[in-house]
């Protein structure tokens, strides 16, 4: 089995006629990913890719049966699209617009709470089940289909792991880029406890970075299910050069320090498998494989 | 987008917010003359470092007369002050800000900031407004009030009158503070901050709310809505590294060592300076090129390398992705190195699509670079190379 997408996964691209739409879902339908349509408004009514376009996700989903889609819109209209997508009520979007403004974030925030969706993302490369379904810009040749899964704010990192881990014999249940953006939608717990239900996971690598607070909560979680299957992090950005501060907001407000040492000693503490250096994730769930826990 | 005191004040008049009378210094001559023309019993004299901490670094005077602010002028100018914000680098004082100092009967903290874990916009408030917020708060001396603002970031009257009410505000002067609140939030959300802070807010006995000090932080990512905040970045006096960064979709970072770094993605990128840190080598940047670079880009961040003559040795830490392979990395060295006419010890770990071909555009372009097969080798490689290149005479 696979998270968040399967084999009956009906994707629409919004923002499918510009230039990186069209040549993502391009690479997504030669993948075999079930690409039923884009949204373009003003548009609809025309075909992009032997594809029709429709003028609102809303009308997408009625024609087509969508049940995903893809978010490949400018930032000026990148939360705009997420917020549509949410109000039509589609159970995944998945967003890969680099630099979306904060301040629209949090508006698309508001709107999730409003709704049922899992958004995946902002910046983020996207979610690959190998052989089954790719909605995503991530590389797909070190790809293999098997039970371990990525969840990474790195798309970067995840193609590295993803190379590692099939390198050592492992395939990769799931990849899930969850996005480098501060704001985004799926956190690494709710996307970790995805994989917990999933019967066909049998090990998950968590890929962090310094800041925020998603490592920090993966590790209260841990802490408290135990899971019964190996979990790999790695955290980068311990020799980050130290941000100038400005203000007394931060420092005052209660945040946590976000250090890649304090990320890893929290993890560490919940249980999980530290890989100490970016080259040996897959060599340390392999390793923790071969252990019988 | 970290601006300037007086930036963030003059934006700040435009949400009709009061600030104290004053102008921008280049030098003493001007500071005094500043000065002589504002008039009165005496002057703030503030390095404009774009950071805060600024009291207790010795970077604020407060003076009595023309004469003075232009002594303290000459001392601030010119001058690079660590505080507490400024981190061991220090900022250095390229200009200050010469005001009429506000007499004042209290004085207040306010702050609007995005808590990002919660996505909100959160503010928060102290009665007690000064330099010592931070350790006055960790020592529990100073009570901080906590406001959420709903997602479309405005305040209703009400909440407004009882957060006044929490930090102490005199009920006469709570309609000009429920309006003052308004406006900040107002500032915060038209000019896309991530943080606005106000500390100290001062109260004047004829019950004015002046902002003494304001601290402004511009979300980059909103900047393309803002062309009128272009001219602000200019005033910025902004690196070489971070002009070009700006212009060439990349994430660069000066650092003092010798082995520079370029990587693609801001993952692989810290990886990469945890890697070289990890090798016992000193990294002279962090190199981050986003996706959508194209190989002049990458030439452009290159040359940022091939330029600084601490450089000894280049570490190339790619994976090809589906928008940018490998080639595009190699044909962005290969230019710069014609451009520049230099080149360095170059390590090399291409990964992913189209490493193949990239080893062939390397070639093409004379490059003479080292491969290694994976990203722990190469680090060690390129500190080592870095280490020989420096010993030699």
């Amino acid at each position: 089995m696979t998270i968040l997408v399967d084999h009956d996964t009906k994707v629409i691209c919004q923002g499918m006629t510009g230039r990186a739409g069209t040549h993502y879902t391009s690479v997504m339908l030669a993948y075999g990913t079930r690409v039923v349509g884009g949204v373009r408004p003003g548009k609809g009514g025309s075909f992009h890719l032997n594809l029709p376009v429709f003028d609102s996700v809303a009308s997408s989903m009625a024609e087509t049966g969508a049940n995903a889609s893809m978010v490949f819109v400018p930032p000026a209209n990148a939360a705009a699209s997420m917020i549509e997508a949410i109000e039509a009520g589609i159970p995944l979007v998945v967003a890969l617009t680099e630099r979306v403004p904060l301040r629209d974030m949090i508006r698309v925030r508001d709107a999730l709470r409003q709704g049922s969706t899992v958004l995946v993302g902002p910046n983020s490369q996207g979610v690959l089940a190998p052989g089954v379904c790719k909605i995503g810009v991530m590389a797909t040749g070190d790809a293999q289909r098997g039970h371990i899964g990525i969840l990474s704010r790195s798309a970067s990192l995840t193609s590295e792991a993803t190379a590692q881990l099939s390198a050592v014999g492992l395939g990769q249940s799931t990849t899930v880029g969850i996005g480098g953006d501060a704001i985004h939608g799926l956190s690494m717990r709710t996307c970790f406890e995805m994989f917990l239900a999933d019967p066909d996971t049998h090990g998950v690598i968590v890929i962090g970075e310094i800041g925020g607070t998603d490592e920090e909560e993966l590790a209260d979680f841990i802490a408290a299910a135990k899971p019964k299957i190996p979990v790999v992090a790695l955290v980068v950005g311990r020799h980050a050069p130290p941000e100038r501060r400005m203000g007394h907001a931060g420092a005052i407000a209660g945040s946590t320090d976000g250090s890649a040492e304090s990320k890893i000693r929290v993890l560490r503490d919940a249980g999980v498998i530290i890989a100490e250096s970016p080259h040996l994730v897959g060599q340390r769930m392999r390793e923790a494989l071969a252990v019988p826990a | 987008m970290r601006l300037h005191e007086f930036q963030a004040k003059a934006l700040l008049t435009g949400f009709g917010i009061a600030i104290p009378e004053g102008r921008v210094a280049l030098t003493p001559e001007d500071a005094a003359a500043i000065a002589r023309h504002l008039g009165g019993e005496g002057f703030a004299v503030k390095a404009q470092i774009g950071s805060g901490g600024r009291g207790k670094a010795g970077a604020v005077r407060i003076v009595r007369t023309p004469e003075e602010v232009s002594s303290a002028a000459r001392d601030l100018l010119g001058k690079t002050f660590v505080t507490i914000q400024t981190g061991p680098a220090g900022a250095e004082a390229r200009s200050i800000l010469v005001e009429r100092a506000v007499v004042a009967w209290r004085s207040f903290y306010l702050s609007f900031f995005i808590d990002v874990a919660k996505a909100e916009t959160v503010l928060l408030a102290s009665s007690d407004g000064n330099e010592d917020i931070e350790e006055r708060v960790h020592a529990g001396q100073a009570r901080l009030e906590r406001l959420p603002l709903a997602a479309g970031g405005s305040i209703a009257d009400e909440d407004a009158a009882a957060l006044g009410a929490r930090i102490g505000i005199p009920g006469g002067a709570m309609p000009a503070f429920v309006d003052l609140l308004q406006r900040l939030a107002k500032a915060f959300s038209a000019l896309d901050t991530t943080l606005v802070e106000v500390n100290p807010l001062l109260l004047t006995e004829e019950g004015n709310f002046i902002a003494a000090d304001a601290k402004i932080v511009i979300d980059d990512s909103a900047l393309f809505r803002h062309p009128e905040l272009a001219a602000l970045r200019e005033e910025l006096e902004d690196s070489e590294g971070d002009r070009v960064a700006q212009n060439r979709q990349l994430n660069f970072i000066q650092l003092d060592g010798d082995v520079g770094l370029v990587a693609n993605g801001a993952g692989l990128g810290l990886a990469t300076l945890d890697l070289v840190r990890a090798a016992d080598g000193k990294p002279a940047n962090f190199m981050d090129i986003r996706t959508t670079a194209t190989s002049l880009d990458v030439a452009y961040g290159f040359s940022l390398l091939l330029n600084n003559p601490a450089v000894r040795s280049i570490l190339v830490n790619v994976h090809g992705g589906g928008m940018q392979p490998c080639d595009t990395i190699a044909d962005g060295l290969g230019i710069a190195m014609r451009r520049t006419g230099r080149s360095l010890p170059t390590v090399v770990r291409l990964a992913g699509n189209n490493a193949e071909y990239a080893r062939f555009r390397f070639a093409n372009f004379g490059c003479r670079v080292i491969d290694c097969p994976d990203m722990w080798s190469a680090a060690t490689r390129a500190v080592a190379e870095a280490k020989r290149a420096g010993g030699r005479p």
